[in-house]
């Protein structure tokens, strides 16, 4: 039986399990942390720093996806400050690639837009980059548009955690990592790829779609993502 | 009570927005109590007015002479609002901005032109090298985000605006 401990969060006490992140005790307990890379079942990876909370003791803000609950804690999840650092974390994603919303399959199905909306965002205080980016329709089924990432890397979790196939990756650094299939080849070439189409569901936005989708077409289904990961057992 | 003077302007952007302002139904009544409509597509005036209270623009800055435009309107202006994503974001125009403007005006007037293939060099104003979102280049006081902004939107900012108050971001705010 894993060891219980208490917590404290935005000025209510919590109960969590030993080991379980501080985003999946404020989630257990019915509480809102905004975060893009997280999804329900995969490993935290702290990606996005959506999910920023203060911890009391500690000066900087920790990303609750990839910080271990302990007695004690004091952890707030509202501030001016996070509110302010969460926006600027949307509008830096939104400037940084070609998020064209207006022309997207997944436009009204977007998770990116949707926190935009429910964060405030009106716009981007930073300049846009407008980069020249691929998009690869080699495979049979699926689409991969480099415009739309935001390097969450949902899809190589669930790659290599539930269809155990290790066939995404993240190449080069900074600024210009780029999600690669296999040996950074065409998606269709690449051998490890079952045609499983999880990173497809798990993708937040309109990177990995289905072929032959129009504009606001493309629904995703992550939900299925976290119950393949509870059928499996085991959490993470 | 004095009439708040009311204008509105496109740039590069496909009139959606406008056509979203019209939208508002019986709620133009509301408009015409509260502002006159002093400039706009709408309107027989060539000229941009001064002593604007309220200007709606749709669109991104694209050319010389949208980024003319817009700094005449930020001058003559008390608010600019930055209306629909291509005013907010450059949305669909920005497209371009990855290919540079040669390969654009090769493509839309030579590759595809069926006969008298020529790029045209006068009356049509010139391209800037990257489309814009209007804030890149004057100072802008309200985004309303959406392609277009719905109707309701759109109205209550305005009324907002017209009673002197400036429009909290909404949850019925969304890009695209």
């Amino acid at each position: 039986m894993p060891k219980q401990v208490k917590l404290k969060i935005d000025g209510e006490y919590v109960n969590a399990t030993e080991g379980q992140s501080v985003l999946d005790a404020a989630k257990a307990n019915g509480k809102f942390i905004p975060s893009l890379c997280h999804v329900q079942g995969l490993s935290g990876v702290g990606a996005c720093r959506l999910c920023m909370v203060e911890i009391a003791g500690g000066a900087r803000p920790l990303p609750a996806c990839t910080t271990p609950v302990q007695e004690g804690m004091v952890i707030n999840t509202v501030s001016e400050r996070l509110s302010k650092y969460r926006r600027m974390i949307i509008e830096l994603l939104l400037s940084e690639r070609n998020h064209v919303c207006a022309v997207c399959v997944s436009n009204g199905h977007c998770e990116l837009q949707d926190m935009a909306t429910r964060l405030g965002v009106t716009h981007s205080s930073f300049p846009y980059r407008y980069p020249r980016l691929p998009v690869d329709a080699s495979h049979p089924r699926f689409v991969l548009d480099h415009n739309r990432c935001i390097l969450c890397s949902r899809c190589v979790r669930v790659c290599a955690e539930i269809e155990g196939a290790n066939t995404w990756n993240i190449v080069s650094r900074g600024v210009n990592s780029m999600v690669a299939a296999d040996l950074n080849e065409p998606w269709g070439d690449a051998e490890s790829c079952t045609r499983c189409g999880k990173c497809v569901e798990a993708c937040p936005t309109g990177a990995l779609v289905v072929k032959g989708k129009a504009v606001e077409e493309m629904v995703k289904r992550t939900q299925t993502v976290s119950r393949l990961a509870t059928a499996r057992g085991g959490s993470r | 009570m004095k009439k708040v003077r009311l204008a509105t302007t496109w740039l590069d952007g496909c009139s959606g927005c406008h056509m979203s302002l019209l939208d508002i139904d019986e709620g133009i009544l509301k408009v015409a109590e509260l502002a006159e409509i002093v400039y706009g597509p709408l309107v027989d005036i060539k000229e941009f007015p001064e002593n604007v209270d309220v200007t709606l623009v749709e669109g991104a800055v694209s050319s010389v002479e949208d980024l003319e435009k817009v700094r005449t309107i930020r001058e003559r202006s008390r608010i600019v609002v930055s209306l629909g994503d291509c005013a907010v974001t450059s949305n669909v125009p920005s497209m371009r901005n990855q290919c540079g403007v040669t390969a654009i005006l090769e493509r839309a007037y030579l590759e595809n032109a069926a006969t008298d293939a020529q790029i045209p060099n006068q009356v049509v104003p010139q391209l800037l090298p990257i489309s814009r979102p209007v804030h890149d280049v004057i100072k802008v006081d309200v985004f309303i985000p959406g392609c277009p902004p719905s109707a309701s939107t759109i109205l209550n900012c305005v009324a907002e605006l017209c009673a002197g108050r400036m429009p909290e971001p909404s949850l019925r705010y969304k890009f695209g």
